[in-house]
């Protein structure tokens, strides 16, 4: 089911062709999900600082409301999802493998669904300057939403800092399971290439591709259908293999450069965004809708009714869970996001968040678990690695404790896709190591910052101290020459009658 | 539901598994085996069961004494592979206890001394072969023509039994050196190759596999469609195949043409003694060879540069065992100094740099 490219397509190295079970949800059609009784919006669903709340408790709010704002150079505002009461600001688990509890808005939706009459959507998006349509994109909240939630305004704004060509919107959708982009793009393309054009002109880029695996025959069609009056878009069919839909992975398959490691794309001028991240841009300019929303694919061997489901930020996925008819059986792992990158999630009490893209209840069965073996080296994991990593080597020096070695094998080069683990016939959790020691690494740094600026503080002290000894000897020294010389002053006053006999009463303090 | 300590993903995964790798390079050595096993009749039986029962007990002992867990390890089929491997490699009227000694060899000291599996430096087998080689020359260079099964030369079941377990001086009847040992002993003593080839089996005869030589290295033809099997399942890449019969190849047609008088000819390299086996299964042990595709290559070539060597210009006549093991030691150098280029970097490992192509643009 190739499709016929205008462009060249590149090879990239590694990848594995997983099981795509897309059929399990790629029919549904997306559907809006019932308003549950309580929404519980963290205040931080983006990468950077946590956004700042304006509202309080039992404050009334309304649909599309700013509930809380954008903190720094790095973070994103949060909107009102419905309208209704706050409950709370305060802590709730977070969407997250640690179930943490982090800073939540509680909304109690009040059923009027009632929008803020501040909305100020454009008529004319394409009049505004670049700046204008990132600073909308900035104030709706966008981020970035294949996952990473990078804000997305910043990512716009990269035209300051280097010279752009390309954007390419990211509709791989490489991981199995999932089907919400492919769903969006099937039902909104009119809407989504215009998001896109949106973007490309902030950017101020001529050449869009947007590029979408081969196992999406309709979303390619409907997309190449709605981008025919559009010259400078190309629609582009990827071959289907995991993890095409790498940021870094996808601009060398479309341009056939590699980025620098440590690097963006940006380096070689191309800007990558996601489908649904469109979708958002196209409601903050057209409609003037912040990001209160997103299609998520609820599916899995354990769910009675796999479904792509437009949902408000803020619901607890339970909610999501009994509108797809709750469980078959009892799923023996639960993920937010695909099956290769997804994170486990602590409970279903836990919120839906602008990053989940999905929510799978997988069956003892479908995630072929089995128990580890020791390594036999069959180099698998080497011929699955699309970073050019010998993985079994830098999980050996892990084992070991030899961190530093494994850095020294390029484990900060690792994109953690999980291709080495799917492909080892050991059933080594490959990626778990490299978490394990990514994560030993940022420890160990934090703790070495901790205690250069302890070194720095102290240091820092002591030279004060010194300072003020060396002040306060100064002074002292200061005060001696003046009381000498007063005492030189008065006994040579005091040959002369007329002569002052003031004590120096400060002197006697000063000693 | 939810587990006490998660582990990160992926959540879905490839249907392998360590079993099913050695599961599958039997079936591809499956073919040959029984082949051999027909052309050498009931003594070649007795000595490949034995060696193949003998290498599971092993194992199962030694697991049992290191504390590991038996079933799990002896069921994902190693040790039956290693001892498979090693039966085909041994002379196939050998006496029952050159099957045992070598099964401990391969298991014991080859294996299970360096930590079980996925631990060991050089390929059990042939660190078996070669031991049992060095320590028995007389019984592990006697060969004997193939005598297939049911036909009137072949020894009858007690006589066989006789053969592999007892005492019997029916093997001296049929012994019969492999070609490569003729030759060897032929130009050895200054006959030119017109003259050794006289007596040795015609290349259709070594392809096929009606030739003396080990039990299950005899058939070239049926080892190669189980070694292409192996490339198609991709339990195997043609690296190392490649060029290490390439670099065999290479060398003899270079020799042979220099002075054909001298030097054996690149066909008769190629599918007599033990290089079609050792290209596809030998070389190719997934734990003793290197994991990049250039050290795979690197090591290929090795091999079939040794393998040359030794049978050109040493004293044994065939050296794909030692070749191997050679390379072997060699594998954790090469791993070390040819790793892939990672991603974004260039082969120094300093990260890719466009500034200049920017300049430009």
């Amino acid at each position: 089911m190739g499709a016929e490219n205008l462009i060249k397509l590149f090879k990239i190295r590694g990848g594995v062709h997983p099981d795509d079970r897309k059929q399990l949800s790629a029919g549904q059609a997306i559907e809006a999900l019932p308003m549950p009784p309580l929404l519980h919006i963290p205040l931080q669903q983006h990468i950077g600082a946590p956004a700042e709340p304006l509202v309080r408790r039992g404050e009334l709010v309304k649909k599309g409301q700013r509930l809380a704002r954008s903190q720094g150079a790095i973070s994103a505002p949060v909107h009102a999802p419905t309208s209704g009461r706050i409950m709370g600001v305060g802590g709730y688990p977070a969407h997250h493998p640690s179930g943490l509890s982090v800073r939540t808005i509680t909304l109690k939706p009040d059923g009027k669904d009632e929008w803020t009459d501040r909305l100020d959507p454009v008529y004319a998006p394409f009049s505004l300057a670049a700046e204008e349509i990132a600073q909308r994109v900035a104030d709706a909240g966008i981020v970035g939403m294949g996952g990473a939630t990078f804000p997305s305004a910043v990512k716009l704004n990269l035209r300051k800092r280097y010279a752009l060509h390309t954007l390419v919107i990211n509709g791989a959708e490489c991981e199995p399971y999932l089907t919400c982009d492919d769903r969006l793009m099937r039902e909104k393309p009119a809407e989504i290439l215009e998001g896109v054009r949106l973007m490309a002109r902030a950017l101020g880029v001529a050449r869009i591709l947007v590029a979408i695996e081969d196992n999406k025959p309709q979303a390619q069609a409907a997309m190449r259908d709605a981008a025919k009056p559009f010259a400078e878009v190309s629609i582009v069919g990827l071959p289907t293999r995991y993890p095409m839909g790498s940021e870094k992975h996808l601009v060398q398959t479309l341009i056939g450069k590699e980025t620098p490691a440590r690097g963006l794309t940006a380096d070689m001028g191309v800007v990558v965004h996601n489908v649904a991240t469109a979708m958002a841009v196209h409601d903050a300019l057209y409609l003037g809708r912040p990001l209160i929303s997103r299609v998520m694919t609820v599916t899995g061997g354990a769910i009675r009714q796999p479904r792509n489901l437009h949902v408000p930020l803020g619901t607890p996925l339970s909610h999501l869970i009994d509108f797809c008819g709750g469980f078959k059986e009892e799923p023996a792992q639960l993920i937010s996001g695909g099956p290769m990158m997804g994170q486990p999630l602590p409970s279903t009490r836990v919120p839906a968040v602008k990053g989940s893209n999905g929510l799978l209840a997988l069956t003892a069965g479908e995630s072929e678990s089995a128990e580890e073996m020791p390594c036999i080296r069959c180099a698998s994991c080497v011929q699955a690695c699309p970073c050019g990593l010998v993985p079994l080597e830098m999980a050996a020096h892990i084992r070991a404790g030899g961190l530093d070695n494994s850095v020294k094998l390029g484990l900060l080069d690792c994109i953690a896709c999980g291709s080495c683990s799917y492909a080892c016939p050991s059933h080594i959790p490959l990626v778990h190591y490299f978490n394990f020691a990514k994560g030993e690494l940022a420890a160990r740094q934090r703790s070495q910052h901790k205690q250069g600026e302890t070194k720095r503080l102290a240091e820092a002290r002591s030279e004060r101290m010194e300072a003020i000894k060396r002040a306060k000897r100064e002074a002292m020294m200061k005060r001696k020459k003046e009381m000498e010389a007063k005492k030189r002053a008065q006994e040579e006053a005091k040959a002369a009658p007329e002569a002052s006999d003031k004590p120096t009463a400060d002197s006697g303090v000063e000693a | 539901m939810i587990e006490e300590q998660p582990v990160a993903g992926p959540y879905t995964h490839a249907r392998t598994s360590i079993s099913r790798t050695m599961g599958l390079v039997l079936l591809a050595l499956l073919p040959a085996t029984l082949y051999s096993l027909y052309l050498f009749g009931w003594p070649a039986i007795f000595l490949f069961g034995t060696t193949v029962l003998a290498a599971l007990v092993f194992e199962a002992g030694s697991l049992r004494l290191a504390g590991k867990r038996v079933r799990p390890f002896l069921l994902d089929g190693s040790a039956l592979l290693t001892g498979w491997l090693l039966a085909m490699t041994l002379p196939p009227w050998a006496p029952w206890w050159i099957g045992l000694v070598g099964a401990f060899l391969a298991i014991v000291i080859g294996k299970q001394v360096f930590g079980g599996i996925g631990q060991n430096l050089f390929n059990p087998a042939m660190v078996a072969r070669v031991a049992l080689l060095i320590s028995f020359p007389l019984e592990m260079t006697l060969f004997n023509a193939p005598v297939p099964l049911f036909s009137a030369q072949a020894p009858g079941f007690l006589d066989s039994l006789a053969i592999t377990f007892g005492q019997s001086n029916q093997l001296d009847a049929v012994s019969s050196a492999t070609t490569l040992g003729h030759l060897k002993t032929e130009l050895g003593r200054g006959v030119t190759l017109d003259t050794a080839s006289g007596g040795v089996e015609s290349l259709w005869q070594l392809t096929l596999g009606e030739a003396s030589g080990s039990l299950g290295e005899t058939s070239a033809l049926l080892l190669l469609l189980g070694g292409l099997f192996l490339i198609y399942k991709r339990i195997i890449t043609w690296h190392i195949p490649l060029a290490m019969l390439g670099s065999l190849a290479l060398l003899a047609t270079i020799f042979h043409l220099i002075d054909p008088q001298s030097y054996v000819g690149p066909l008769t390299h190629l599918l007599s003694g033990a290089a079609i086996l050792g290209a596809f299964f030998i070389a190719t042990d997934l734990v003793t060879s290197p994991v990049s595709i250039r050290g795979q290559l690197l090591f290929g070539a090795g091999v079939g540069l040794l393998v040359y060597a030794i049978r050109t210009w040493a004293g044994y006549p065939e050296g794909v065992a030692f070749a191997v093991m050679l390379m072997n030691a060699c594998t954790p150098l090469i791993d070390h100094y040819l790793k892939p280029r990672i991603y974004g970097r260039d082969r120094k490992g300093e990260p890719l740099n466009y500034a200049d192509e920017r300049g430009e643009a």
